[in-house]
This record gives structure tokens, sequence and C-alpha cells, in this order.
């Protein structure tokens, strides 16, 4: 799993530089060019950008699920803002403290050390100009957001500052942060902001959560960008149909890990298929995230369905569909007692120059609600602490 | 540290000493209700004043009673200052800076939140005030007392510090500011007495009622207490002693350069002018215009520091 | 041609701006049809900050204000040297995609405005069909200085009926686009006949024939770009290619005044 998780993640970031340079994959004709050119997540201003050490996604989540004992398949690239390794953290440190005896009898590989990774393989992505020890910020959209939390605890355990977008301004060609002794220059950001609202002066004017001039910057070469703006076209599911092709084009190696089959609504026959079998599939949005969205069509009802194939025949091309898979499950504690669950397995990859490192464990994500296939957490799904554990 | 950090920690201690001065001058208000019966309503006008409320207050209300003004101070958020308020502020503030707590800290901070929502929730009756009013200022010592405890002796602490003692500067300033007239030779009868309410009210607003007799006495008059709020430096809110611990935390965050900083400075001045003299020098001088004064250049003092540190820009 | 250039651009404000940043794209480069002898820009009142080539390979500067500056001076000046080569700027460069061109923005969406103009338009060879989109456009809309808002789309422009370079130049692109054909703004400056003061660059399009490349027409004058013209930032409309784009905090009451010369030697 590991060693597949690598070369995924080295294809996305090899598909990532060259979408935004040649685009060879294009004039090869592995994947066709509208999966590109209609795509709202591609950003042409990244186009001939090179980030330092070429790297695009500094953070992954590859999400996995699995039907079978040896049976698994990749749900999910997440190479946007994968988050949730604040909770993979918290769990471990609760069951630390709640059962400290599994932990003498089992041989449980570590996770604590994330947050000293994670500013580790940041420093590392730092532009070689900056000298010296180079500095990290986290950039976080305020208290308002969803995931603050995560972004104050990650800037904590990392030892770095906590930014907003007003605390920073350009200062001799710099992103430099406001401190109570004057303006101090960052060298990485890891940045929880949406690209639309990076920088009002080149993105979205409207935005409040940005800093403006910072693409500028970035072009420049004074700022790396973690994970790089116009990362969110690896996120696409209708991109995600092409992995296979995006690992063995850039890799020259057949993929290890499974994707799920998956019909483009994109394509009139394979749409036909799709509406056909709404009842069996689940159709989830190109762009979509937080399991909003989607269809299942199993556990749907006629209303539901009916409405859906509306919304897929008006806008075909903004649908994917895959087969309700039989997801494995893990027993919970629930008021009745024991009981399964479905559950999938986000494992975190951090990537630097030369380095592709593989948490040992990650956050499974349980379906709280009896039979349902949605885990994500901002639709009421649960977390649990995972081992890796050493033979 | 992030100047919107430093803005975070100088505003939360400023919102906790607040609340609990608020608190106290509640608790002087209606001790003073209780035991002089000639005073009537009337002395609540300055506990609202001494607050810097009165003018919020009368453009809300038609009528000054005690019941209205002690639910104003106590838990109208529509009163930026009450005692409710403040300490929202300050757990809001602390929940901004949290990461530059100690987990002592923020607990404290968050529990003396949690109590006040639930005690202020309604309107406090008569004879829960005292034990509600209690419960506010110990909430509030408990966060102090976890700050001196467990807190690095840092640039955290520095701030924290500096908005404790700006506030409680400018809170021991405007209770004499309010009844600095009880405190004029012209005024005090021949033969003093410890019983003149007014001074009573103004020493137990302080939480020095004690304290003096020890020190000074049951002779003492008006004169040895203008000096113990203005210029005694061992009396924990006297205006020489805040300015003392302003200065103090100022250099410390100035560390390492060759000169004092604008806020240094400002706090430099008003140390040298008007706190290094004697209290017959403060007479002279006329003790409104000096208190007057005193106020305007801790204003000035508190916006100096704002700049200095970058808390916006 | 020898063409020289002078261009200032000053703000002004009534209270002092607290920090702004100004984005410029005012740098001409070599090609095949033109040469820069000679080019600088001066900042007064701002310092430069960094400089880097955008996705249409333009020089872009980022210049930030002074603190509590009132004032920003931006003058731009040199020397070009311009050859005739019949409109045509050549085979597509760089890094950014041929496809890219072909899509529509914001202001250059195709609507019943445009479908209209694309059916008076005569379907012809490409380059005379081009050519002929362009005599359509001018007839339809009317060449009228203030007459927009610089903020229209093509749609709107075609419906009011008048515009200025900035709009024939959108509408051009919009039909172009609707046509197939990769297409895109260009900015920069015209020398005219009868004077040598402007207040304003010239806008005008570009549309990539198969066989040929890139080609210019400037709807306005009728013609495709000949010696009197210096490219010098391009993109897929106005927003791209703008000489000078801001965000500033502070700095109220603003007056821009703007003052090209353009000087055949």
């Amino acid at each position: 799993m590991t060693r597949g998780i690598e070369q995924r993640v080295r294809a996305i970031n090899a598909f990532l530089h060259d979408i935004y340079h040649r685009q060879e994959i294009i004039k090869a004709g592995r994947i066709p060019k509208e999966m590109i050119a209609r795509n709202e997540a591609f950003e042409p201003r990244m186009i001939g950008v090179s980030p330092p050490g070429g790297i695009y996604t500094h953070i992954v989540g590859i999400d996995l699920v699995r039907t079978g004992p040896d049976d698994f398949f990749v749900l999910e690239d997440n190479a946007r803002t994968p988050s949730g390794v604040s909770y993979m953290l918290e769990n471990r440190e609760t069951m630390l403290q709640m059962f400290p005896e599994l932990f003498s009898q089992n041989r449980v590989k570590g996770v604590q050390n994330y947050p000293t990774d994670l500013r580790r393989s940041l420093s590392a992505c730092a532009p070689d100009a900056t000298g010296g020890r180079p500095v990290v910020a986290v950039l976080t959209p305020g208290i308002y957001n969803s995931a603050y939390y995560e972004h104050a605890f990650l800037a904590d355990q990392m030892g770095v500052e906590l930014v907003e977008g007003h605390d920073l301004r350009i200062v001799d060609g710099r992103v430099a942060m406001r401190t109570t002794r004057g303006y101090t220059p960052i060298d990485v950001l890891y940045r929880r902001v949406d690209d639309a609202f990076l920088d009002p002066l080149n993105f979205n004017p409207e935005s409040q959560l940005g800093v403006p001039g910072i693409m500028d910057v970035y072009r420049a070469g004074g700022i790396t960008i973690a994970n790089a703006p116009g990362t969110g076209i690896a996120d696409d599911k209708a991109i995600y149909s092409y992995m296979p092709e995006i690992v063995e084009f850039y890799t020259g190696e057949r993929p290890l890990l499974r994707n799920v089959p998956t019909w483009r609504c994109s394509e009139p026959d394979q749409l036909a298929y799709v509406l056909d079998n709404l009842e069996e599939l689940v159709v989830k949005e190109v762009h979509g995230s937080g399991g909003y969205g989607m269809l299942i069509g199993p556990t749907a009802t006629k209303k539901d369905i009916a409405a859906f194939r509306r919304k897929l025949k008006a806008r075909p091309a903004n649908y994917i569909a895959q087969p309700t898979l039989s997801l494995s499950t893990v027993p919970i504690f629930a008021r009745q007692g024991l009981t399964p669950r479905h559950v999938d397995l986000r494992p975190f990859v951090l990537v630097s120059p030369g380095s592709i490192n593989v948490t040992a464990g990650g956050l499974t994500r349980v379906a709280l609600k009896k039979g349902s296939l949605v885990v994500n957490s901002s639709q009421g799904g649960g977390t649990k602490d995972t081992w890796v554990v050493e033979d | 540290m992030l100047g919107k950090t430093a803005n975070g920690l100088f505003w939360m201690y400023r919102s906790l000493e607040r609340a609990e001065n608020t608190a106290r001058l509640i608790e002087t208000g209606q001790r003073i209700a209780l035991t002089r019966l000639e005073l009537g309503d009337s002395e609540w006008r300055s506990v609202l004043e001494s607050a810097g409320s009165l003018g919020h207050f009368e453009a809300v209300h038609d009528e000054l009673t005690k019941g209205a003004a002690i639910d104003w101070l106590l838990r109208d958020r529509d009163n930026p200052s009450s005692v409710l308020s403040s300490i929202e502020t300050a757990r809001q503030n602390a929940r901004l800076v949290r990461t530059a707590l100690t987990h002592e800290v923020w607990e404290a901070t968050n529990a003396a939140y949690m109590s006040a929502r639930e005690l202020l929730a309604r309107k406090v009756v008569e004879r829960d005030l005292p034990g509600v009013l209690g419960a506010m200022r110990q909430s509030a010592s408990l966060v102090r007392g976890m700050t001196h405890g467990t807190m690095l002796r840092n640039d955290i602490y520095n701030f924290a510090r500096l908005g404790t003692f700006i506030e409680r500067a400018d809170n021991t300033a405007r209770i004499l500011d309010v009844k600095y007239y009880v405190l004029l030779p012209s005024a005090s009868a021949v033969g003093t007495s410890l019983d003149n309410v007014q001074w009573e009210t103004i020493l137990r607003s302080v939480s020095a009622r004690g304290g003096f007799r020890m020190e000074y006495g049951a002779g003492a008059g008006s004169r040895e207490i203008a000096h113990f709020l203005i210029l005694d430096k061992r009396m924990p809110r006297s205006l020489a002693f805040c300015l003392r611990k302003i200065r103090d935390n100022l250099g410390y965050l100035n560390n390492g350069q060759m000169r004092p900083g604008p806020a240094q400075n400002k706090a430099l001045h008003i140390e040298r002018t008007y706190l290094s003299h004697d209290i017959d020098a403060v007479f002279d001088y006329g003790l409104h215009e000096y208190i007057q004064t005193v106020l305007g250049l801790l204003a000035g003092l508190s916006g100096q520091i704002e700049t200095d540190f970058r808390f916006y820009e | 041609m020898r063409l020289t250039i002078r261009h200032e651009t000053r703000y002004q404000f009534e209270t002092p701006v607290k920090y702004g940043l100004q984005q410029l794209r005012k740098t001409p480069k070599s090609s095949h049809q033109q040469t820069v002898l000679s080019w600088r820009t001066e900042v007064t009142g701002g310092q430069r900050e960094v400089s880097f080539e955008d996705h249409h390979n333009n020089t872009v500067e980022l210049i930030s204000f002074e603190r509590e500056a009132e004032e920003l001076v931006i003058v731009s000046e040199g020397e070009v040297e311009v050859r005739d080569n019949h409109g045509i700027v050549g085979p597509h460069r760089g890094a950014a995609p041929l496809w890219l061109f072909q899509q529509a923005t914001p202001r250059t969406e195709s609507g019943p405005g445009v479908r209209s103009i694309l059916r008076d338009t005569p379907d012809e060879e490409p380059l005379q069909h081009l050519h002929a989109l362009a005599g359509v456009i001018r007839n339809a809309v009317a060449f009228e200085v203030g007459a927009s808002d610089p903020d229209w789309s093509a749609e709107e422009a075609i419906a009011a009926g008048k515009g200025v370079c900035q709009d024939h130049t959108h509408i051009f692109l919009s039909c172009a686009r609707a046509l197939g054909y990769p297409a895109r703004y260009v900015s920069g400056y015209l020398m005219l006949n009868h004077r040598t003061a402007q207040d304003a660059m010239h806008a005008w399009a570009e549309a990539h024939v198969d066989g040929l490349g890139w080609v210019g027409f400037d709807v306005a004058n009728g013609i495709s770009p000949d010696t009197r013209y210096v490219r010098v930032a391009t993109g897929l409309d106005y927003a791209e290619a703008a000489p000078v784009i801001g965000t500033r905090i502070g700095g109220m009451g603003e007056t821009l005044s703007v003052a090209i010369d353009v000087v055949q030697q």
C-alpha cells in the first residue's frame, strides 16, 4: 500500500508539472484536452511556473476503501487541502491516555511525529534563495472557518505562526508577517485558504481572506506556497478516472493501487449507461467535496433519483458514476452495543524534494449512520484511531 | 510574535481587569446603598461615571434606578464594559491567542466565561448579588493566579501585564476623577474622620479600606487617601504602582535596544513628571486638573503601545 | 519606423495611502515585428517589489506605495523600431497552449449580440472572414470616446452600439472564439497621424489562423497593425493585459491622470 501510494503521489506531481508546462500527456493523446481545457480547477496563471523543488502537492491524502481482505481501491485523491490530520493526532493521544496497556501489548507505529515531519518537509521546500532556517507559517481563513481548530493545532504543534491575510504584506519583494518587532519574511506558507480567495489582486478581488500580490512574489520565486495553486485539478473526479493512465504515463509502471471503475458522464455512451442504471450507482460531482451533491442509488428515494436524473441530463460533464462498493465495516460502540459501520482510510503523505513520506497510520473515517456510505466529517462522520502494527 | 497576538493578549487582560473592577464598583455601590440610607439612588450615578458608562446608560434608559444601574453594569450586552461583556471579550481574545497561553490559563479563562454565562443568564436578585459578584471576582483572580503561576516571563507575559496595568491605572484614575471633590483640602471638614462616607466609597472601590487603615492609622484624612491612591508605590492599585509596572514591562519588551521606545518614553514621562513628587505638589497643580491630565496621558500611552508593537496597521 | 514613447501615469490622493500595490504590464518586448532599442520604467512614490514573466509572457512588475504616499508616478519611456509584417505576428510560442485562447472569459461571452454579428458576417477563407468580421463590428458599434464603462462586457457594448477600442477588441474576441479561433487581447501604443499626445493606450486583437499563426486586427481603424503599432502586453481580455491593476488601503479621493506621447523619429 505504501509503495502504491508513493507511486500515485509521484505521478500526481509529475502530472501537475506537465499540464502546467508542455502538456505532453495531452499531446500523446492519453487524456483528452477537454479534461483540462474545460476544467474550472485549471489555473492558467500557473502555466510556466516552476515551484521550488518541482513540488506541487506538499501534503496529500489518498482515500482508500476495502472490499475484501486483500482488495483495496483508491476512492479519491486529495491534493488540494486534505484535512483531518489533527483528528488523527488527537485520536492517538486520546487512546494513549485511555488504554496505555494496549500500546504495551502491541507494537503500534507512531504518528505523533507528524507535526515535526510536516515542518521538516515544508522547510525542505523553501525557495533556494532564502538562507538559514526557513520561516514557515500557516495561513488560515480565520476563526469562523470550520477547520480552524486544525489550522491552529498544526501551527502550534509545528511551532510556527498562525496568520491571516491581514497579518501579511509584501515587503522588500517577500511576503512578510507583521510581528511586534516589524515585518518578518515568510519562506514557506502552508495555506488553508482556497485558490480563489488567496490573492485579491490576481484572483477574486472580493476576497478578504488572502494576500494581495502573493501570486506575484510566488511567480518571482520569493515564497513556497503549499500546496501550490492549481493543484485542485488533481482532485477532480473526472481526472481520477484517468489516474491509471496518468500513473503509467509518468512512472512507466502499472499502477499498484486500483481505481474504482468510473463512468464519465461527459461521454455520451457512458452517460447513457449511467442513466439506465441510476438505482445501482453512486454518482458524484466532478468538483465536489465533503460528500455533498452525491447520489447513492441503492439508498435513494424515487424522487431523489428522478431529480438527479434531471441534473445529469442538464450538465452531464459535471458528473461521474461508480458502482456501489460493498465497503468493509468495523465495529463501533453504540448505545445498543457493538455494531458495524462502513469506513474508509485516509493516509497522509508528505512530499519534499527527494522524499515521499507516508504516515504510518492515517484517518479512518466512519459513516456513523447505520448502512450509510457517507463518511465525510462535514456530514457527521466519525473517526477512529488507526494502527499500523509492526510484526 | 504577531502584532495581532500582542493585541489579543493586551485586550484579553484589559478585559479581565475591567470585569473585576466593574464587579468591585458594583459591590461598593451596593454596600454604600445598603448602609448609608441618606444617599438613595444618587450614588449609583457616581458608580456609572466611574465605570465610564454614564452617558451610554442615559442614552438607553429613561430613569436611573439601582436595579437598572446594577443590571447595566453587570450583565447588559449592550454595555461593552459590563462584567459579562468584559468576560466574553476576554475569552474571545483568549481563544484567538490560545496557543500563546498555557493550558491552565486558557482553562481558567474559559471557566470564568462559563460561570459568568450561567450566573448572569437572568437578572440577579438582590439576595444573590453578593454571591454572584464574589464568584466573578474569584474567577478573575484564578486567571491571574494561573498567569502568575504558569506563564513563562517572556513577551507574552509582558503584553498581558501591560493590558492589566493600563486598565488598572485607568480605573483608579477614573474613580478619583469622579470623587476628586471630596478629597479637596477645602472640602474636608475640620477634624478628620474615616466615617466620611465618600472616603469609604473610594477606598472600597480599590479594595483598600483595611490596608489604608493599617498603614495610615485612624487619624488619616483626604490628603493621605489621595497620596495612597496616587503615589504610594506599595499600593497595587495606585497610579504610581501601575506606571512603574508598565514602565518595567515596556523595558523588558525593549530588551536589547540602546534607547527607549516611544511608548516607554511616554511611560517615563508620566512617572517623572506626575508621579515623582509629593501629594502637596499634586494639590498645588490642582487635583482635578491633575487627574484629567493623567487620564489623557494614559490614553495616549495605550495608543502608543498599539502603534509601537504593530497591533494593527 | 522608429518611435519614441513616453507614458506617464500619475495617481494623486486626498488622504495618504496606508498600503497599496500596483501590478504593471508596461514593458514591450522585441520580436519579429519590433526591436526595443531602449526602455525604462521609473517609479516615484513607490518601490519595485518583484518582477516576473506571466503566463502570457508579459513582463510584470509589482510596485508598492511608499507609506503615507499622496502621489504615485510611473513613467515608462523608450525607443522601439517597428517593422511591417502585414499584421502577422507569427507562430504560437510560449507555455500557454493554443486552446487556452479559444475560451470565453466573463467579458467575452457570446450572447445574442455576438450571434447577430456572426450572422451578418459572410463566411469566407479564414483571413478574409476575420477581416470581414472586424468590418461588421465597426459598423455595428460606433467608436465614441467616453461612451462606455471600463467594466463592460462585449455583449453590453454591442447592446449600447458604441464603445472604445477596448470594447471593439472584446467584441472581436467573443466573435472569433465563437467561430473557434484562438484569439487574444493586445495592449500597446499606436502612433496617431495628427497628434503625438494621447490619454490612453491602444487595444487591438490577434487571432490565430492555421498556416499563418497569430494575426493582428485593429477593429476601430479597420486595418491590421503596421509600423505605427507597438505591442506591449497580451491576455485573454483587458483584465490580463491591462497596463496597471491596483489595490490599496487608505488613499481616498483618487485622481488619475495619464499622459502618453508617441512620436516618430
